[in-house]
């Protein structure tokens, strides 16, 4: 092995560093708008997703378009703010806020059924990182017409069956509201009883993440219980 | 491992590096490397698929890029120096990945990340690419990356097909209709261990084919 001096190495390690630093922005810069738009696609294929419209990446953009039809901004009373875009509101940024300043994003569609829901938005933790997802409710403001889940890292084959139809679909039809008390959806281990409007199974081997996903459920819709109990029906 | 006379592209020995990691010199069952990887990814079979192709390209360009500056790299700080380019190239696929196959990176998520510390990758590098010229270095790389690659699949195809009853996503079993005669799917095979017992049956099954590999 051939012997480098000190001052070799430290020229090399300069040099590398500086060309691998080059490399690196040059590609981060360049691929970054295309990354900017997956994002935003894919956020507008999960609202879609919760509405039960099954979007393609190329058609997001058109039934974006034709089924949401307003969206707005509301603060923990359930008092329109005015001023701030609802698609931009980053929750994760919100939810480090007191609560009287976080911004609730809300959606409004209407699926093809005709029937007049709105889209809330909500993120909370799985087991390894973030699970983010919507919720959608119908105009009653109190059954869930549909649900779209999405995650970070969750384990593959356990928490991350989330995202799956099949543990999405049990959402159908649940209730928020007992009367007036706000309860949620629970999820339950070992299975819901077939009745049970407040409850879904559990993924088996995915039970952190299933806790996790109710309570994300829960916090965040609980925030804008003032605006849901001002407007049910 | 000398190659210091000039010899054909695809010679015989250069065509040994390609293969020999499918068989005699597998990363995993013989070598015992990368096994971290092999059980989280192992799951499903399509982001064991995709991890396969992502490992591939990272040994190979990795092992080009150091085999190429081989003779420059002070013998102080050439692991650092090897961990820097397997990192930039873990970090070029991943950002390839999102910008123009975002499905798949959704899938594969952290474990593209996880690539750099695959130990596949730092054992060619300092095996392999410091020793030798650019282009049988690269081959190593595509074979070991194909070698792992190959076990990931096996594995993951059974994980897949006995603990959620589906190859690729397709439902398999509920279409045989084998669910009827009270067969369930096995929940034990998802879990990481699993992958360890079906790697360890790749190896019994290998070592009982060719004695030769079988450790004293």
């Amino acid at each position: 092995m051939r012997h480098f001096s000190n001052r070799y190495i430290f020229i090399f390690s300069a040099a590398m560093v500086i060309a691998v630093a080059t490399l690196l922005s040059l590609a981060a810069t360049l691929l970054q708008p295309a990354q900017e738009r997956n994002l935003e696609i894919e956020k507008k294929k999960n609202m879609l997703e919760s509405i039960n419209v099954p979007a393609t990446r190329e058609n997001t953009e058109e039934l974006y378009d034709k089924y949401i039809t307003e969206s707005f901004v509301l603060n923990s009373k359930g008092e329109p703010v005015t001023g701030v875009d609802a698609f931009t509101v980053v929750l994760k940024n919100e939810q480090k806020k007191p609560l009287e300043e976080q911004f609730l994003p809300v959606f409004r569609a209407v699926p093809a059924d005709g029937e007049k829901v709105i889209i809330i938005p909500v993120e909370g933790k799985g087991l390894w990182g973030p699970i983010y997802g919507y919720v959608s409710l119908k105009s009653d403001m109190n059954t869930i017409y549909g649900v779209n889940f999405d995650h970070k890292g969750e384990t593959p084959g356990l928490g991350a069956e989330i995202n799956t139809t099949a543990f999405e679909s049990q959402f159908y039809g649940k209730k928020l509201f007992d009367n007036d008390s706000f309860i949620s959806v629970q999820v339950i281990k070992g299975g819901a009883p077939n009745n049970d409007i407040h409850g879904v199974d559990a993924i088996s081997g995915g039970t952190i993440t299933s806790k996790g996903l109710q309570k994300m459920i829960f916090d965040c819709l609980q925030k804008y219980n003032g605006y849901l109990l001002k407007n049910r029906i | 491992m000398d190659n210091h006379e000039k010899e054909p592209i695809f010679s015989a020995k250069n065509l040994k590096l390609l293969t020999e990691p499918f068989g005699n010199n597998n990363p995993i069952t013989v070598q015992v490397l990368g096994i971290c990887s092999a059980l989280a990814v192992t799951v499903k079979l399509k982001p064991a698929i995709v991890m396969a192709l992502s490992v591939t390209i990272v040994t190979a360009v990795s092992n080009l890029v150091i085999a190429a500056i081989r003779q420059y790299i002070p013998d102080r700080i050439r692991i650092i120096v090897q961990l820097v380019v397997i990192a930039t190239m873990v970090i070029l696929v991943d950002q390839f990945l999102k910008a123009f196959v975002f499905d798949v990176s959704k899938q594969l998520s952290v474990f593209v990340g996880l690539i750099i510390t695959n130990c596949i990758l730092m054992g060619r590098l300092e095996a392999f690419a410091m020793a030798n010229k650019p282009w049988p270095s690269f081959l190593d790389g595509i074979g070991n990356g194909a070698g792992y690659g190959m076990i990931l699949v096996i594995v993951s195809f059974f994980r897949e097909l006995l603990g959620s009853g589906t190859i690729y996503g397709f439902p398999v079993f509920e279409k045989l209709g084998i669910y009827h005669t009270g067969y369930e799917n096995n929940g034990m095979v998802i879990l990481p261990p699993m992958a360890l017992i079906f790697v360890g049956l790749i190896i019994w099954f290998q070592r009982s084919r060719n004695k030769s590999l079988i450790e004293k």
